[in-house]
Parts: C-alpha cells; structure tokens; sequence
C-alpha cells in the first residue's frame, strides 16, 4: 500500500486509463501497470461502487484525475459548480495529478460531451491561462494541459499550438500533457509535420504522455481525415513518435487510453508492456 | 475567437441544416467543409450513446435504434447543462410524456423515471443499515413516535402502470407478462447494486410519509388511509432486509 504521508506523484512507468470492467484484473495482476488515470465525471457522485473501488484502487496505484468538463478554452471562466465537484474530488483522494484540455465543451450553460477547438490568438491566450489561474487557485495545486487532436483549424489563429501551449505553460506555472496520439492525428489531418510539432514542444514542461488509437476517415478532398477515437491500439507511427519523444525528454509516466470498444484486459494489458518496454528503453 | 465565431460555432453543432461556420480551414489554405462535421457526429453520438446507456430499460422496451432515433431529437432539445454526465436525461421523461410517436406506449415516461431513479441510487452515498433486530426491540410506543431514516439510495415512485413488471419483463427472459395493475417502485441498494422492489399495497403511501419526516405512527395512518388492510409488519420486514434502514429517531 502507498504511503498516504508521502506527496504522491505519477511514476517514470505505463498507466492506462481505468475502466471499470478492469478492476478485478487490475487488483489481482496489473502486470506492466504502474498508475492509473480516471475521468474525473464519473467520480462525482455521493458514493456507491465507484467512489468505493476507487478509494481501494487508489491504496495501490498512484491516481492520475483527468478531466473532461471545465472548457478551459471555453468563453467563460470554469463553472464554479464544477470547480467545486473537482475539488471536492482532489481533496478526498489527493491524486498524484490533474490534467484537463486546450479546448472548450460548455458554452451558455450547454456542456457538449466533446473536446471543441479554438483559435491561437492574443485574446484565446490571455483567457485560458486566466481559467488555468483559476483553476489551479481553487485545487490549490498545480495542472496539466494536453494538446487537443485537430479537424480543422482556425484562419484567426496568430500563433502555433506549440508557441501557444509554451506560454500558457511560461504565463501560469502549469504544466503540459504531450498526446503523441493527438500530434499525429492533428499532424496527419492538417498537412504537418509530427517530429517537428514534438521537437517545437516545450518538452520541459511535460509531466504525462498519452497514447491512443485513432480511426481513419477521408475529408471532402478525398485526404485521409483520422479520428481521435481511442478504440483500437496505437498505431506503429505513434508509437515511433513516443521513441522520438523520449529519446529527448528520458521516461515519463506514459498512458494508454482506450475509451470505446474497450477490450479484455489482456489487450490493454499488452499495450501497457509496449509502452513500459519503450521506457525501460531509454535512460532517464 | 470572437464571441460570433463560438455562436456560430455552437449553433451550428446541433443543427445540420446550419451552415458550417465561416473562418475553418483545412489547415492547408483550403475550407473545413465536411471535417467541421467530425465535431457534430462527436457531439450527437456522444450525447446518444449517454442516453442509450442511461436508459437500459427504455432501450429493451423499444430496442436499441428507436431509442437511437427518439435521443437524437431529445440531445438538440435539452442538451446536458453540466458536464457530469451520468445525470443527463432529467427532463427526458417529460419529453417522451410530449413525444407523439411514442404516445402510444403510455408507460414509458414511467419507465425512464424508473431508469433515471436506477442510476441516481448507484451513486447516492454509503450508509450503514440498522441490524435487523433493532426495530422489534423497541416498546411499542416508542416505535410509534420515532422517526425512521431511509438509506440516501432510497427511491420512490408512484405509477399508475405495471411500473415493476415492465421492468422486470424488460431485464429478465423469464419474466411474466405485466399484469394489469398500478404498481408503486421502491428502489433500495443494498450495497452497490440498485434493485426495484414492488411496494405491497399502501406501502407507498407508508414510505412517502417516512421520506417527509413522519412519525412512524403518522406514517402508518397515511399508509391506512391510502390502504385499510396495509400490513405495516410486513413492509417493515421488507424495508429491513433490503437494508433500507438507516436509523431510528427516537424521542429524547
């Protein structure tokens, strides 16, 4: 059992992102797993088998809290609502990190279950970090913040995601999440280069990695179009992309997410032992 | 983004026939047209699928693409107004009570009441059952005038239809057809599991009463008013076995 006396914090190791299916594996072998993530949503009730297997989970694995809900990049300051059940969360379980988007899902009251884009402009910039003050003030701890996966982009946009990200993360002292699975699907969806994306990140400021699998679609052009669905396993491009990242920034705690058509836990289990092997490969 | 470019935006997200917003490009110098159309399927089929998950039992009562269909009227009606998703589809209830198509199946306002009431129990807080014993040995006009607390996962509803049959029709292959009989739900946890029990006769009435802080002997005069022949020993042994009892108030 951890140390609950002890600052917890994320290990140098593979994680994947928790579904409930999985608990009596993980409980009984987690093989390759060292930490997990979880949906902050799903944890904001009064109780009951969530909030019970996630208190016995989180005697054994560090918990990394992952939000979906506050619309950073949103017009808005976060709902204080939700701040509130955000808190509430990290208070009780005093996870080992908290990461959320560079993107919006609430608009006038309206929360849209998707991770929606924004411009990279002047304006965009001083309001997200504004939101990532607020929301590090009220968890009274520091984030995380993951670069989205790209359909379109914005002909506003003044700056590049890359620079964009550098500064939020200069202007509020948070730190950044690196989806290898998002710099390739946006790369490959908006005609960019994804090594040139990883190398023009501000990789000193990475404290999490996330893997995923992605589907492929075509646009009006007829141009291969892929989508961030995270319901199939990481394709080899990406995780070449994972050894170019390491190969500079040395292990760091690295996820596999797989959110729909969630396999049996032998399948994820073997996407978890490809990114530990991908780690033990590298020197800190 | 300028405040018309996210009305644009989000305007255009939940309805098709909207115009995709102008300033998105392909990232190459060229329009965004169909990829814009990547964030409204996530959208759509995102919010379907909650609802579909959300609603088990409205899925086996009309199967799995008519619910499809009737939550992708519902999500551009009442979209959720918070991120926390497993309370999406409060208001869809009322919408199927509005709902032309479904009108004919009466009973299906009652059954996603039954559903939303499911899932608002799996995540109502953990609580600690009185031991079995404890109401017997108490006198008898102590049990009268005590107040009795219901564990927060308790749930009550009141149908006019066969509400426990259709459930259970709807869950078990080798469930009887629904009689036809007004049936009240209680839904009790007795650890993580919801369950919807069948409230004998009164017992509604009896429990409605405990819910709004009456006194046991109040709550057995409602249960007899609503019941003559209510069986309060009965309902006490149901509502203790389900575990449904969380303390006795005792006046001081």
């Amino acid at each position: 059992m951890r140390d609950l006396a002890l600052p917890p914090h994320l290990p140098n190791g593979a994680g994947v992102g928790y579904k409930p299916q999985h608990f009596a594996a993980l409980m009984q072998d987690p093989g390759p797993v060292t930490w997990l993530e979880i949906h902050a949503e799903n944890y904001m009730g009064d109780g009951g088998r969530p909030l019970a297997q996630l208190r016995q989970l989180a005697e054994r694995f560090p918990i990394s809290v992952h939000g979906v809900g506050l619309s950073i990049g949103g017009e808005t300051p976060p709902d204080p609502d939700h701040l509130s059940r955000l808190r509430h969360l990290c208070n009780w379980l005093n996870p080992a990190s908290f990461s959320e988007h560079l993107a919006w899902s609430t608009h006038d009251g309206t929360f849209f279950n998707d991770l929606l884009p924004l411009p990279y402009t002047a304006a965009t910039l001083a309001r997200v970090c504004d939101h990532v003050d607020q929301v590090q003030t009220a968890l009274g701890r520091q984030m995380l913040l993951e670069n989205p996966s790209s359909y379109l982009s914005f002909a506003e946009s003044e700056m590049s995601e890359t620079d964009f990200l550098r500064e939020v993360g200069q202007r509020t002292g948070c730190g950044l999440l690196l989806d290898i699975n998002n710099v390739f699907v946006s790369a490959r969806n908006l005609g960019h280069d994804p090594a040139a994306y990883i190398d023009a990140f501000a990789l000193d400021k990475v404290g999490e990695l996330h893997l995923g699998g992605h589907d492929e679609d075509a646009d009006d052009a007829g141009r291969a179009l892929l989508i961030d669905s995270h319901g199939r396993p990481v394709a080899d491009p990406v995780w070449a992309l994972l050894a170019h990242t390491l190969a500079q920034t040395g292990p760091l705690p690295t996820l596999i997410e797989w959110d729909t058509d969630v396999p049996e836990w032998p399948a994820l289990a073997a996407e978890a032992t490809r990114a530990a092997q991908a780690l033990h490969g590298v020197t800190a | 983004m300028t405040h018309r470019m996210a009305e644009g935006f989000r305007a255009a997200l939940l309805d098709a026939s909207r115009p995709v917003p102008v300033g998105l490009t392909d990232g190459r110098g060229g329009v965004a047209g169909r990829r814009f159309a990547i964030y409204r399927n996530n959208v759509a089929v995102g919010l379907r699928d909650a609802l579909v998950e959300g609603f088990p039992t409205i899925e086996r009562l009309i199967g799995t693409e008519n619910l499809q269909g009737v939550a992708g009227v519902f999500l551009r009606q009442s979209p959720p107004d918070s991120p926390v998703m497993f309370r999406y589809g409060a208001e869809f209830p009322a919408f199927l009570e509005r709902f032309s198509p479904l009108a004919h199946l009466g009973y299906l306002p009652d059954a996603a009441r039954l559903d939303l009431a499911m899932r608002s129990a799996y995540h109502a807080a953990d609580s600690v059952a009185i031991a079995p014993g404890a109401l017997s040995d108490l006198p008898a006009d102590t049990l009268a005038s005590a107040r009795l607390r219901l564990a927060p996962s308790v749930r009550l509803l009141r149908s006019a239809w066969p509400l426990h049959d259709i459930w259970r029709r709807a869950h078990q292959a080798d469930a009887p057809e629904p009689r036809i009989v007004a049936q009240d739900v209680l839904i009790v946890r007795p650890v993580y599991d919801p369950q919807p029990l069948a409230l004998p006769a009164g017992g509604a009435a009896f429990v409605a009463a405990i819910l709004a802080r009456a006194t046991a002997a109040d709550a057995l005069a409602a249960a007899l008013v609503d019941t003559p022949r209510f069986d309060l020993t009965a309902l006490l042994s149901l509502l203790i076995s389900a575990q449904a009892i969380t303390d006795v108030e005792t006046p001081q």
